[in-house]
């Protein structure tokens, strides 16, 4: 039926079902509060294909324009980042102290549960540089032996989790202050954590956004280790 | 739109500036410290890019959506009997690092503040 697959080639379905499903989620986040817009709209975009029956390869065609706006908008994050400069600078040592304890626990916590739960090599070393962004940890797994391809996964999945729970998890263990929130949501959730901080508080967002940078320096630095260890 | 133009820009700077000097950081991240070094030493004026820049960071998340999406492939590469304990290792490790690093910071901060008293 190539009448059919003609519209499916485009990439135009793929962003109007993405950015309804994002408004909808929205909607959905302003009347329940709990509801997180990332994880209720991709919800709906995946039962929109199952429904549908269209495979991920074609959605991707429209998935990967949308994909395209994460590049300017991560600039933009300059913004914040120039605004609470004089304050970030402060806090300079807290901070980096902070990234580089996340990312080490990281490293070994992402480690020790993986062999703990008998997953096999494979997965674990993708599931190692998993807190920094993906643009960091896909190249980090290729080189410890991981999958790149589930690395990706993984990744976006951590950054839905600290995105998603981050905040509150952390209150509930007594870390209230703007600055530690950050910190921990940056260095263990990247963008995606970031992206929901952005929502919070424009300070804490700003502190997430330098994190998750360090932290693009410093986990590479604290994996070097690991390739004589493997 | 000359700040959607300027954020562009930058973005296109970090991906050559990546490229000449084969850096180990995300092109997207040295276009951001790019432009940051650049409001802060006035090359750029925050007003030219504060609508643009304001409007793509609070929707940020839309443009992570089909990341998030395209997750639904991960049962091709991990077997279902081991979903689970995937599962469990994420969650239990981003938890950890949520809380060694929030600890670690908070930490420090008192220490800050105690070694400059008054000052918030």
């Amino acid at each position: 039926m190539p009448a059919i697959a003609d519209w499916i080639q485009g990439p135009e379905w793929a962003v109007a079902v993405t950015v309804a499903a994002y408004a909808a989620a929205l909607l959905l986040r302003n009347k329940f509060k709990w509801m997180h817009p990332l994880f209720t709209g991709a919800a709906a975009v995946i039962l929109f294909l199952t429904f549908t029956d269209i495979s991920y390869e074609d959605y991707r065609i429209g998935g990967d324009l949308i994909l395209f706006m994460l590049g300017p908008a991560t600039v933009a994050l300059g913004v914040p980042l120039y605004k609470h400069s004089q304050r970030l600078r402060r806090h300079i040592p807290g901070i980096l102290a902070g990234v580089m304890a996340g990312s080490v626990v990281s490293i070994a916590g992402a480690w020790l549960l993986a062999s703990v739960s008998g997953l096999s090599t494979a997965i674990l070393y993708s599931m190692i540089p998993k807190s920094v962004t993906a643009a960091v940890s896909v190249p980090l797994s290729e080189q410890l032996g991981g999958i790149p391809e589930l690395t990706a996964v993984l990744t976006v999945l951590t950054g839905l989790i600290g995105s998603m729970f981050g905040p509150m998890v952390l209150k509930l263990f007594g870390i209230r202050r703007d600055l530690a929130i950050g910190v921990a949501v940056g260095t263990a959730s990247h963008g995606i954590g970031t992206a929901r901080l952005v929502n919070d508080s424009e300070w804490q967002a700003s502190v997430s956004a330098l994190s998750m940078s360090l932290s693009c320096i410093i986990t590479p630095i604290f994996i070097l280790p690991l390739y004589w260890l493997i | 739109m000359l700040g959607l133009a300027i954020l562009l820009m930058f973005q296109f700077a970090g991906i050559l500036l990546k490229e000449w000097l084969s850096l180990p950081i995300p092109a997207n991240v040295i276009g951001m410290l790019l432009f940051t070094c650049s409001l802060f030493f006035g090359w750029v004026k925050l007003q030219w890019v504060e609508g643009a820049a304001t409007f793509l960071i609070r929707h940020m998340m839309l443009f992570f959506l089909p990341y998030v999406v395209g997750t639904l492939v991960l049962s091709r590469y991990v077997e279902t009997n081991k979903l689970l304990a995937v599962a469990f290792s994420l969650v239990a490790s981003t938890i950890a690092v949520l809380l060694a690093t929030g600890w670690v910071a908070k930490l420090l901060e008192r220490k800050e503040a105690e070694a400059n008293a008054g000052d918030r």
